[in-house]
């Protein structure tokens, strides 16, 4: 590998990179040019727009604090539909910023259109967020990386289980695929862990940004008797603020919404991108190979749980921290059979485990024993 | 012979000042936003069709667009509006992808008339509901093809989410690939699929057809008059039908083109607003199938532009729905100028 | 409290008022419009400024309905905006409306980019569930001001069109724009202000969204509730009290698919969803003739003739 051109060029970059500190030190000016060619570029594609309070602020959060270091030249583009434009945005990307690496943040940019663009830019590292990178079958330049942000949803559903007094909890979700029923099933499990008889009632909006549906949800599940309520849809915004005119509690997702409800914001579901990206970002200067499968949790760093809600007792601060440290020394398996879905059918059988990084997991179309809702549409 | 100059010549020259009037209210724009409107420009210019891949970007763009501008062109004839393009792009779409799926065996050649095939019958079934309606009930047909729109979007991902969902597709449910086999290719020596000839093609077919036929003469004369043309013993529900049917296989034809030469699957990015987009482009072409082809390369320029004022103007990406707005309000403004200047040169002569 | 399927009856009640009254808003202004004898496609443009620029003024000026008043008052400029273009020969109103569209969505998403983050005082509501001691009742007659101006706009637009000069005006202008002329009418004027009033109902049905309900700018916030003005009106026979039954309807079927699944009616959610589409689509079907022309359609509208 050492010997590798592409290596070469990076420690090459490198060198750049050192030379430009040392003509700081020297009381040297360089131009931008000079500045911005010994820099790690790297460009981010989102879906929606930057400041949408969920999915999309959570990646240009990190992808800000990636961009104070000055030895990066981060630059982004919104909005961008998964169709052929956001090929045309990778490939604009390379061709008229020399981007190095390609963070195109959104489920549906992957498949076909990574696949597409890649292998036509051996030299460019397209890192996606959440796909499945699987060696052979996946350009040697690609790779994917995503958090295990159910291990805080198994947190957040602890707390959601020990605040509620009904037992039931509400999920607003935007459609069944694995992503979410990943978080639906850990937030009941966590819930179940400290309340075996905890219920999550689920709707499924169908869309990942309908306001006014969504707030609908809320409304109709308040009215079946839930008092804690989440969500997974890209914007948490309204589910919040719902929650909280109809005074019941909620816990958060994708980023801290506590500011929405300050009275029913019990904690959060929330992602540490600026992590990820900060990680990439010192490989790629440092040369060193990007792997192509970066997974991690509350213990990597790459999930966080928002700060308890003054109203949340002092028992279950306690039952939360525990899971969260078990979670954070790695002794936490969450898909520990024997493990039955909401139809009665087992799914994990007794003595049967899988570990978070099981990609198994990635790939679950079952809901819980204890959810109210289904897969099928 | 200055006569007939002046007819080539006036829409020309009203299409051109719009623009360049477009061009200063726009600069005034993003001036008072705080970025240098010349620069700005220099950056559209360069992202749109200052370099190869700029140009390649752009075409790739208009491509469904000319395709979309006929749903709403055709039946301009006969005098209806119809904005029903996106329901008929994602209809063809999904049931060509069905169809591609329901002869996994087949060569590819066949695979492909058969998804063309399908994608325009089920666009141009779709539409036709639009026509019939308005034919035979009095619905409206605006009213009704945008009304058609939201439930064909329902019904493409009650599809791709149950009955026809391919399990592998896991957080993106989507239907069964048709097979990389199948896929459409690229025009060789560049990066273009051939989605933009068929655009071309159907544009030009369109126009032949509503300029240099029988057909088209018969539908003009039912566009303009309804009761002269049934007093001439024209069909005008055949030709109602028939036309809406042709509108529906163009935009059923973009879907099919979406699927075979992009995703390879049918899903919810079939809604991607072509349609909609196709409707301007349709008006500012004012229905004629050959403008359709440059205004839809004008339009994928300025979506072409977007990423670039971005990243190198940190400008929202909203700043090309504001352009887009701007130019298409004064070039339909400028139809009232039409006539006006030949008016204006007579009363000069005499 | 155990409420189970009646929940889904209190969520088309609840529903029919939260999620009808910006289509009561922007209905009531098309109608009037279209009374005139014009079609205001661009309503969706409108409504979606009328959001931005009410949560922008209700966040620096701290008062909700001054919000709003702004939030119509934008409607009203983009409104005399489209108005005036068609005003001139040749302009088509529906080409227009659908720029306008572009424009005033583009427009609203430039300028409201700073807005998402700050979350804006909101309009409060009023209790008229205080006599139930059901408190999905409660909830579901929490209710804004806003929707009762909107039932007395719709009363005093009815009893205006019909019984004063200014109505009379309006619906000859919309039946016959020669009549209109030959009796020394300002046909562009009135066409003008009226579809100028028409955006200032538009703009406020936005502000109600961003304001009131989901309560929230951004740039997903309507889901064409301005696009389907034009379809309601028809659905109510371009009368402004139609125009009331029409969207609380409109609303009430919009509820139930979130509420089928609260119930655990799972499957089928995106069919449910469209059932507002497909209910108007229906009852057009059902209504129109062949035969003979709608009650109450003017006769200079374009989607008429």
């Amino acid at each position: 590998m050492a010997a590798s051109p592409k290596l070469t060029r990076r420690q090459l970059l490198k060198g750049t990179a050192a030379a430009g500190a040392l003509g700081m030190l020297g009381g040297l000016r360089w131009t931008d040019q000079a500045w911005a060619a010994g820099k790690v570029k790297m460009g981010f594609i989102f879906v929606g727009p930057r400041d949408d309070y969920g999915y999309n602020q959570a990646h240009f959060e990190g992808k800000s604090a990636v961009a104070k270091l000055d030895w990066v030249k981060a630059f982004d583009e919104e909005k961008v539909p998964e169709t052929i434009e956001v090929q045309k945005t990778m490939e604009s990307m390379v061709k008229l910023d020399g981007a190095q690496v390609l963070f195109p943040t959104s489920f549906g940019y992957f498949d076909p259109h990574i696949l597409k663009v890649a292998p036509q830019y051996p030299t460019i590292q397209f890192l996606h967020c959440g796909g499945l990178y699987q060696e052979g079958k996946h350009p040697k330049n690609a790779g994917s990386y995503f958090g295990y942000i159910d291990e805080s949803q198994y947190i957040a559903g602890i707390v959601a289980g020990g605040m509620s007094k009904s037992g039931k909890l509400g999920f607003v979700a935007a459609k069944p695929i694995p992503q979410v029923l990943r978080n639906i099933n850990n937030y009941t499990l966590g819930a179940r862990s400290i309340r075996p008889n905890c219920t999550t009632n689920v709707i499924f909006t169908g869309g990942w940004s309908l306001p006014v549906r969504e707030a609908e949800a809320t409304n109709s599940l308040v009215d079946q008797g839930i008092d804690v309520i989440t969500c997974h849809v890209d914007s948490p915004k309204v589910v919040m603020t719902t929650a909280e005119k109809r005074g019941i509690y909620c816990t958060g997702y994708h980023c801290n919404q506590s500011k929405l409800a300050p009275k029913g914001y019990l904690t959060g579901a929330e992602w540490n991108w600026a992590k990820v990206y900060m990680d990439y970002a010192d490989m790629i200067r440092k040369g060193q190979p990007v792997p192509h499968l970066v997974r991690g949790g509350l213990k990597e760093g790459i999930v966080k749980v928002s700060d308890y809600n003054q109203v949340v007792t002092e028992a279950v601060r306690k039952q939360a921290d525990a899971a969260k440290d078990k979670f954070m020394s790695g002794g936490m398996v969450v898909y520990k059979g024997p493990i039955k879905d909401n139809t009665g059918r087992v799914v994990i059988a007794a003595g049967t485990e899988h570990v978070q990084t099981d990609m198994w997991l990635e790939s679950m179309d079952w809901l819980v024993e204890g959810v109210i809702g289904s897969t099928k549409s | 012979m200055p006569q007939t100059l002046n007819k080539a010549l006036e829409p020309f020259l009203i299409i051109v000042g719009s623009l360049m009037v477009s061009m200063v209210l726009f600069g005034v724009f993003v001036a008072s936003a705080g970025a240098d409107p010349f620069e700005v420009y220099q950056t559209m210019y360069r992202a749109a069709f200052g370099t190869t891949f700029s140009w390649q970007n752009t075409l790739i763009r208009a491509a469904p667009l000319m395709l979309t501008a006929l749903c709403t062109a055709l039946p301009g004839y006969l005098g209806l509006i119809i904005i029903g393009g996106e329901g008929a792009v994602v209809m063809g779409g999904l049931v060509a992808a069905i169809a591609a799926l329901a002869i996994p065996t087949a060569p590819p050649m066949v695979v492909l008339t058969t998804m063309a095939v399908a994608g325009m019958v089920a666009g141009g079934l779709w539409l036709i509901i639009g026509g019939a309606l308005r034919h035979y009930r009095a619905v409206n047909e605006t009213i009704s093809s945008l009304l058609l729109n939201y439930i064909a979007i329902a019904v493409l991902n009650h599809f791709v989410t149950s009955t026809f969902r391919d399990p592998e597709s896991l957080n993106h449910p989507s239907t069964h690939h048709i097979g990389e086999a199948n896929m459409i290719g690229v025009i060789p020596g560049t990066d273009l699929h051939w989605g933009l000839v068929l655009g071309v093609v159907a544009c030009v077919i369109a126009w032949f057809l509503m300029h240099h036929t029988v057909f088209g003469f018969a539908s003009q004369i039912a566009g303009g008059n309804v009761r002269a043309a049934q007093i001439a013993g024209l069909p005008v529900g055949r030709l109602i039908l028939i036309i809406c049917f042709l509108a529906g296989a163009a935009g059923g034809l973009a879907g099919m083109v979406e699927v075979a030469a992009i995703h390879g699957r049918a899903n919810d990015t079939l809604n991607a607003n072509y349609g909609y987009a196709g409707i301007l482009v349709a008006f500012v072409a004012r229905n004629n199938p050959l403008a359709i082809i440059p205004v839809a390369v004008l339009l994928g320029g300025i979506r072409a532009s977007s990423g670039l004022l971005q990243r190198a103007h940190e400008l929202p990406d909203a700043t090309v729905l504001v352009m887009q707005g701007i130019i298409f309000l004064v070039i339909l403004f400028s139809e009232t100028l039409y006539g006006r200047f030949s008016r204006l040169q007579k009363q000069g002569v005499s | 409290m155990e409420i189970g399927w009646w929940g889904v009856l209190i969520a088309v009640l609840g529903g029919a008022i939260r999620i009808g009254t910006p289509f009561l808003f922007v209905s009531l202004g098309e109608c009037l419009t279209e009374k005139s004898g014009r079609i205001n496609l661009g309503l969706e443009g409108t409504l979606v400024m009328g959001a931005m620029t009410g949560y922008a003024v209700s966040l620096h000026s701290g008062s909700p309905w001054l919000g709003v008043l702004c939030a119509g008052l934008a409607g009203m400029v983009l409104g005399a905006l489209h108005s005036w273009l068609c005003s001139f020969q040749r302009v088509n109103d529906i080409a227009v409306g659908i720029a306008m569209m572009l424009f005033g969505t583009g427009l609203a998403f430039f300028l409201g980019k700073p807005y998402i983050q700050p979350s804006a005082p909101r309009l409060p509501s009023i209790d008229l569930g205080g006599w139930s001691d059901i408190p999905q009742l409660q909830a579901a007659l929490q209710i804004n001001a806003l929707f009762l101006m909107g039932i007395v706009v719709a009363i005093a637009l009815a009893w205006m069109l019909k019984n004063t000069a200014w109505g009379l005006k309006v619906r000859v202008v919309g039946e016959s724009a020669d009549a209109a002329r030959a009796l020394g009418l300002p046909v562009d004027r009135i066409r003008i202000l009226s579809t100028a009033q028409g955006g200032f109902l538009a703009g406020i049905g936005g502000s109600y969204l961003s304001l009131y309900y989901p309560f929230n700018w951004s740039e997903g916030l309507s889901s064409g509730q301005g696009l389907m003005a034009v379809a309601l009106v028809i659905f109510a026979r371009w009368h402004p009290i139609g125009c009331l039954w029409v969207s609380l309807l409109w609303g009430g079927a919009a509820a139930l698919g979130p509420s089928l699944q609260s119930v655990g009616i799972t499957g089928g959610y995106y069919i449910f969803n469209a059932i507002p589409y497909i209910m108007t689509l229906a009852v057009m079907i059902i209504t129109c003739s062949p035969r003979r022309t709608l009650v109450g359609v003017p006769h200079e509208l374009t989607v008429t003739r």
